[in-house]
């Protein structure tokens, strides 16, 4: 990017500054400075630092490939990020109120947080689910709860994410029925589905069935999806959790971009067009503490999959090669301790999330190392956003830190890094076999070990924890209680609904989606005919468990 | 020669998140414990049952996802049926400090929320474990 004789001066510079002040500091020589991932961070970066960088070739316009600097034309000046808080808990007429709270208060677009046993495909009234319901997330056991959760809003004019991965083909069925008794046609639906498996093999852990049906079911939705829902990302090809079960950045960025090349050679596999069913592939990133870090991240991930998508898949079309992300604020990074300073935490990591240019954004609210966010908690969250938004102006100027001699210099080393890690990937037989060998479990165990050692040790801080203890702190904040008839309410509700349904219908359709399920028929038109005929979700589950069976994973640490 | 600290470790329940569980393991591993790490979906009877079978000197349980007030009293429950309570239960996670105080009128040890660490969690069972194993036999 810069003249060869401009640098050789810079070069010669920088050398007699260092000499300057290598005697007048000696404990910058004695401390290591990285990023929160271990990643070593120099002094100071020149041009010299991007005698590699191609302005056209590796970062050029926004909207035009590779993206580095954003994925549209005029990025928030012509449309901000979306404000989307990740929320549910209890009845779903408790959450629906909550999400007419957020929508009243600016929030634009709506995620649905599920409980653990509707996460994990079982009924409020399975024995696995005691003590359990409404308590993460908002309890789901039929079309009538989500009938419920979405009373009074209209699906047509707003997006809806759904976090929920195993069952998440039957979710989505009951979405596309409840946008039909609303009648919003399937085709004008907009959202997001998370569905990324494999992220749960390696991170979440929120599996059903094993990795093979698993795949199949995704497929399945990926062939119905391209063809009826063209404005749905039927999968959040997620990064988010494989940080915060203790990965590094890199990591974080190598194993979602992997996971996402799997996901694009399933599709081939399947005999699709790269291009139908690429272009609503979408991502989701975590923004931890490590500022610059998380900027570099994002338009590492943006060069990277354009990159891949069109030389090493041959896509054609533009949509195809642009990453589309949501970005949610690390919970791991928030602390129990002082909660009051999460805000503060919450904020910088939105911050880096925008300059980085994120499509969408969940800003975590700082009671949620205790328990979900109250009103007013969640409400700061949102005014966070807003803040940004509205104040900073940050929004008035494309990619800002673009060429930042040390935001190129670390986005560089990170896609070098990430590409280390594909290499690798390759080598040991793919995505699949990783997964099966514990590769990715086992480099997150070991990283989320070396973070607690470095903090233990005071290589690391946490403001709280590790430094700045108040000794008998009071934690004093207001704290979401879900009530034990929250339990009673839903298991009242199943009762109801399998006793007002056509129990020979759900018959029929169960027995008609294990026919699919067992042989090669597409299972999302069975998956719609269950959930209109009222058949709960635990009774889907099963009816696939007959046929896939469950999965346990090896106990690695 | 001193017996080494052999300690069950656990998720009970449907929680998933297993970064600390993983992080206590490998740390009681590098203090010279014998961790048998159960992992995920376990039930109380399973842990239990394999508490038992390994005989072990200590249970720890993870469970971030609210539902411990079910899950430790129902541990805490079978071990008392199954005159295994010299085996100590001990855990943590997403806990408020009131429900922390009820499991320990229950007879479960003590319970650690985020930030604790790990020294402080090994230490603890260290010092509380041998006052507590059942006589060897003598023949």
């Amino acid at each position: 990017m810069f003249e060869k004789e401009f640098l050789k001066k810079v070069e010669q510079e920088r050398k007699r500054w260092e000499e300057e002040y290598k005697k007048l500091n000696s404990k910058c020589q004695n401390t290591k400075f990285t990023t929160i991932s271990g990643q070593p961070i120099n002094d100071l970066y020149t041009p010299s630092d991007l005698q590699e960088v191609d302005y056209f070739k590796d970062l050029n316009f926004p909207g035009e490939f590779p993206y580095t600097r954003g994925i549209r034309h005029s990025m928030y000046r012509g449309r901000l990020w979306t404000m989307r808080q990740f929320s549910g808990f209890g009845t779903p007429r408790q959450t629906n109120q909550r999400y007419k709270f957020l929508l009243k208060h600016g929030q634009t677009g709506l995620s649905v947080a599920y409980d653990l046993p509707t996460l994990m495909g079982h009924d409020s009234d399975d024995p696995w689910s005691e003590g359990e319901v409404g308590i993460c997330g908002v309890a789901v056991d039929s079309l009538r709860d989500m009938e419920i959760l979405f009373d009074g809003i209209d699906l047509g004019n707003i997006t809806t994410s759904m976090t929920i991965n195993g069952p998440a083909p039957i979710l989505l069925a009951m979405y596309i029925a409840t946008g039909e008794k609303k009648k919003v046609p399937v085709g004008k639906l907009a959202g997001t589905c998370q569905t990324d498996i494999l992220k749960e093999y390696i991170a979440q852990k929120e599996w059903i069935f094993p990795p093979q049906p698993s795949m199949r079911l995704i497929v399945d939705m990926m062939k119905f999806c391209t063809r009826q829902m063209p404005k749905y990302n039927y999968v959040s090809i997620s990064g988010y959790h494989i940080r915060e079960a203790g990965s590094t950045a890199v990591q974080e960025l190598a194993f979602t971009l992997a996971d996402g090349f799997a996901y694009v050679e399933a599709g081939i596999k399947a005999g699709l067009n790269v291009d139908d069913f690429v272009p609503r592939l979408s991502f989701f990133f975590n923004s931890h503490l490590d500022f610059f870090e998380e900027i570099a991240k994002y338009r590492a991930a943006r060069r990277i999959w354009a990159r891949h998508m069109r030389e090493r898949y041959k896509a054609k079309k533009q949509e195809s090669w642009l990453m589309r992300f949501h970005t949610q604020t690390a919970g791991v990074s928030l602390t129990a301790q002082q909660p009051e300073n999460n805000i503060v935490r919450t904020a910088y990591e939105a911050l880096a999330a925008v300059l980085g240019g994120t499509q969408s954004l969940h800003t975590n609210s700082m009671d949620e190392t205790w328990a979900l966010p109250t009103e007013k908690a969640v409400k700061i969250a949102l005014r966070t956003q807003q803040i940004i938004a509205y104040e900073t102006g940050v929004t008035n100027t494309i990619d800002p830190l673009g060429g930042s001699y040390f935001i190129e210099a670390l986005t560089s080393k990170m896609e070098e890094e990430a590409e280390k890690y594909f290499a690798e990937i390759q080598r040991r037989g793919g995505v699949l076999k990783c997964i099966e060998e514990g590769f990715f479990q086992k480099e997150i165990a070991q990283a989320a070990f070396e973070y607690q050692q470095a903090l233990e040790r005071k290589e690391k801080f946490h403001v709280g924890v590790n430094e700045f203890v108040e000794e008998d702190e009071k934690v004093d904040i207001p704290i979401l209680k879900i009530d034990e008839s929250v339990a009673m309410e839903q298991a009242e509700s199943i009762r109801k609904v399998k006793q007002s349904r056509d129990n020979d219908k759900v018959k029929r359709c169960l027995d008609g989606l294990k026919k699919a399920a067992a042989g090669t028929e597409n299972t999302m038109p069975h998956l719609i005919e269950c959930v209109k005929a009222y058949a709960t979700e635990g009774e889907i589950v099963s009816a696939l468990k007959e046929i896939y069976g469950d999965y346990r994973e090896p106990a690695w640490f | 020669m001193e017996k080494k600290i052999r300690v069950i470790l656990a998720k009970p329940g449907l929680d998933g998140h297993d970064r600390g569980l993983k992080v206590i393991a490998a740390a009681m591993r590098d203090a010279g414990f014998e961790v048998i790490y159960l992992g995920l979906r376990q039930t109380p009877e399973m842990v239990v049952e394999a508490a038992i079978q390994e005989d072990a000197d200590a249970i720890g349980l993870s469970i971030l996802s609210g539902a411990h007030m079910t899950l430790f009293p129902r541990t805490m429950q079978l071990l008392k049926e199954k005159s295994a309570e010299h085996i100590l239960l001990f855990g943590g996670g997403i806990i408020p400090k009131e429900d922390m105080q009820k499991l320990e009128e229950f007879g479960v040890g003590k319970l650690f929320g985020p930030g604790t660490p790990t020294s402080e969690i090994i230490e603890y069972v260290r010092q509380a474990v041998p006052g507590r194993r059942k006589e060897e036999a003598i023949f």
